[in-house]
């Protein structure tokens, strides 16, 4: 029943271990799934709680676990043992640079795909039709990546979880909608000023409590991701309490040609083309773009720099960090202000856009979303949060697409709210199979004579 | 005077089903050194358990007596949270004993988020109002203002469960074998392991007893409140685990003496100070603790070892 591999012989496959764990799995998951599938709590008319017989449904998903049970036992596990005593010894350096190169190629084939994605979309699907996807996809997708890759400094590099990411994400949000009704302050101003303050609050936040251990840490900026969020909502005069902000300002391109319809220097009038929303959202796709890649950038320039080989070496081992003579503190402080401060810029971004932010943004469930995210690509690897932010965001984004499924399974069947069921799911299954993400690489920033890839399974991290 | 003391009795009411959450947070930090994030929503699925149960036994089985009702609900909600905390710590911590230090937590809040995620497809993302338990009310006495100070039986029944439990629990990890192999595991495993103790097994009982404990007081919560529903895990798993902290991580009378100070410190915030920033206090205790007593009023501090 032990989902740990057990070392003992596996040359035949036992057939009556696996149908007995199969069954008996079967039979707990019914345990578990009568009650909580098989009996559905609905309120009838006079507002009273009634049960709803689905125990057919919960049968069949007890069998499918049980079914998945027996699958695993009898085939998989004797598979991946076999496959795990042989593949051991036979990644070789050699290997393990061809798949550095794999993963150059693939991110300089991705930015140019990323670059040309817009006008492939128009040219595709017509001015009016791009919408949906640049802005559902390209957009969307585009904002977590640099949330990841902000969040990348602090958990990837830094090696310190931080659970309250999207409360910076929050000061950003809220320091651009608020500077910019209040004082006209245009977006090009206010996006270093959001950034600022984020980083600002990051020292804040991070000066008490950069001396814990990383679980207490991790429960502590949750708690202030939390507490930043009450405080959101109850302190109405400031921020319009859980009502929110609405009516910001849309960012103007550098001030030259705006997008509101009614202004006289309107892109689509100065350039006498039909009015649509789709340029400004082909211009926001390029602007979150560009500040991605200013996130990826300068984290990748920061790693070469003593201050990131600190955050590395911090990750791995914190006390040899420090009696060879780096300033933990100093180090944690930069990576969350740094981290906090992209944090700050994707919100202040994210104000714009949406035209209207409420604390409702910035629950608890994003901070896990883009905590996810980093950890499912790999913690430290680039590309990998960037894949990951592509898969888990448009591949929920793409479950709202898939009428087909209410063929199957009714027409009252969303996919929609499975969206953070299969996050979860995908958080567990990928700790448990792969602790250290998609692309779990450590290329080292400093190295002798040449070069060298190490997999991520053989660095041994610390305390941090 | 009277708003007071009726306060106190409020706030040692919730605060007794924090103390009991926080005793599995405790545990399972005691002995493996993991927050075990999911435990708020295991704490809100063995609500839901007991909704369910109740609604068999009143409307399939005609079951009129509430405290049958109850007791009977108890228990299973105790049974299937025990079963779920066991089948949860098979497929999602234990493969990572041995992993890095932060796989586990992040394993736990996947697990978190799939429970509460898994109730709200499965039951409906509504609240779960059920009718009171009980409307018994006890006038303890009435001030000179003409305001009575009130304790309800629900109130009085939270108490005594909590007592008896805590009283059942003590036993178990003082008096038992099992008892002593987890007391055995939290100092030393490894060595534990060498004198023929199962650590594996002693550190899934652990899982399953703070989880019975957990169901103990969801189904209480759901009693004393009259309703659940799918986001209920979080929060009081918060403040559970601020209970915890509070009372020095590791440290079991520690969680019930931090789950009575957060209960108190929440209620008389709430009537004294701003109801809108309940949560903001219960939170801020939380960071001004591990800031500046991370060791917890009856914790061990913790010397960091290379």
């Amino acid at each position: 029943m032990s989902s740990v591999v057990k070392s003992k012989d596996r040359a035949g496959i036992d057939f009556g271990r696996a149908l007995k764990d199969g069954v008996i799995i079967g039979i707990i998951a019914f345990a578990l799934l009568g009650p909580l599938v098989g009996l559905k709590t609905d309120q009838n008319m006079a507002n009273e709680l009634i049960l709803q017989n689905r125990l057919g449904l919960a049968a069949i998903l007890s069998v499918i676990v049980g079914v998945g049970r027996f699958l695993l036992s009898a085939f998989v596990y004797p598979w991946i043992a076999a496959r795990g005593n042989r593949s051991k010894a036979a990644v070789t350096l050699a290997e393990l640079e061809a798949r550095a190169r794999v993963t150059r190629g693939l991110s300089i084939t991705g930015l140019i795909f990323l670059f040309v994605y817009p006008i492939l979309i128009i040219s595709l699907f017509g001015v009016q039709g791009s919408i949906k996807w640049v802005d559902n996809y390209g957009v969307q997708i585009l904002i977590y990546v640099m949330l990841g890759w902000g969040l990348n400094i602090v958990i990837g590099l830094a090696g310190l979880l931080d659970l309250g990411y999207v409360a910076f994400y929050a000061v950003g949000a809220y320091s651009y909608a608020l500077l910019a009704i209040n004082f006209h302050l245009s977006f090009w101003v206010l996006l270093p000023v959001a950034g600022i303050l984020a980083a600002f609050w990051g020292i804040i936040l991070g000066f008490p409590v950069l001396r814990l251990r990383g679980d207490y840490l991790a429960i502590v900026t949750l708690a202030f991701g939390e507490i930043i969020r009450l405080v959101l909502i109850n302190w109405k005069d400031f921020s319009g309490g859980s009502a929110g902000i609405s009516s910001i300002p849309k960012v103007t391109m550098f001030g030259i040609y705006s997008f509101d319809v009614s202004a006289p220097n309107n892109f689509a009038k100065a350039f006498h083309l039909a009015a649509s929303s789709a340029y400004y959202k082909v211009f926001l796709y390029y602007l979150i773009l560009l500040l991605a890649l200013l996130t990826a950038f300068i984290t990748i320039r920061l790693r070469r720099l003593p201050i990131g080989r600190a955050w590395e070496a911090l990750r791995e081992d914190e006390v040899a960090c420090r009696s060879l003579g780096i300033n933990t503190t100093n180090t944690k402080l930069t990576a969350f202000a740094i981290g906090a401060m992209f944090g700050g810029f994707a919100g202040s971004f994210f104000a714009a856009r949406q035209g209207f932010v409420s604390p409702e943004s910035f629950i608890f469930m994003e901070s896990a979303v883009i905590v996810a995210i980093v950890v499912l690509g790999g913690m430290g690897s680039m590309i990998g949060v960037a894949l990951a932010a592509v898969a888990m965001i448009g591949g929920t984004e793409l479950l709202r697409e898939l009428d087909f499924l209410k063929l199957v399974f009714g027409k009252d069947f969303n996919p929609d709210q499975y969206r953070m069921l299969l996050f979860g799911l995908a958080m567990v299954i990928i700790m448990v199979w792969k602790p250290r993400g998609f692309v779990s690489a450590r290329q080292p920033t400093a190295f002798l004579f040449k070069r060298k890839t190490v997999s991520g399974d053989l660095v041994k991290e610390g305390h941090g | 005077m009277e708003v007071f003391v009726q306060q106190v009795i409020n706030g040692i009411t919730i605060g007794s089903l924090y103390g009991l959450i926080a005793i599995g947070y405790t545990m399972v930090f005691g002995i493996i050194g993991m927050v075990n994030f999911a435990h708020g929503d295991v704490f809100m699925v063995s609500a839901f358990f007991a909704l369910i149960f109740l609604l068999v036994l009143t409307s399939w089985f005609g079951i009129a007596s509430m405290t049958l009702a109850l007791i009977l609900v108890m228990v299973v909600a105790m049974v299937l949270t025990g079963l779920l905390v066991w089948a949860i710590e098979r497929i999602a911590y234990a493969p990572l004993r041995g992993s890095f230090r932060l796989a586990p937590l992040i394993s736990a809040i996947g697990m978190s988020i799939v429970l509460s995620n898994f109730i709200q497809v499965a039951q409906g993302p509504r609240n779960k109002p059920i009718p009171p338990v009980t409307r018994d009310v006890y006038t303890l006495w009435e001030g000179a203002s003409g305001y009575p100070v009130n304790i309800s039986l629900k109130q009085i029944i939270i108490w005594v469960v909590t007592a008896l439990l805590l009283a059942a629990f003590w036993y178990v990890v003082q008096k038992t074998a099992l008892g002593r192999a987890q007391r055995a595991c939290e100092q030393d495993r490894k060595m534990a392991s060498l004198l023929g103790i199962n650590v594996d097994r002693t550190i899934s009982l652990t899982f399953v007893i703070g989880a019975a404990l957990a169901a103990v007081a969801g189904t209480m919560f759901l009693m004393y409140y009259g309703v659940v529903v799918f986001s209920d895990g979080f929060t009081p798993g918060v403040k559970a685990f601020t209970a915890a902290v509070l009372g020095g991580i590791g440290s079991l009378p520690g969680a019930v003496l931090g789950g009575l100070l957060i209960g108190l410190i929440e209620t008389l915030w709430g009537q004294y100070v701003s109801a809108d920033y309940q949560n903001v206090a219960a939170f801020s205790i939380l960071v001004i603790v591990l800031i500046f007593m991370p060791q917890g009023l009856l914790g061990r501090p913790e010397v960091e070892k290379v």
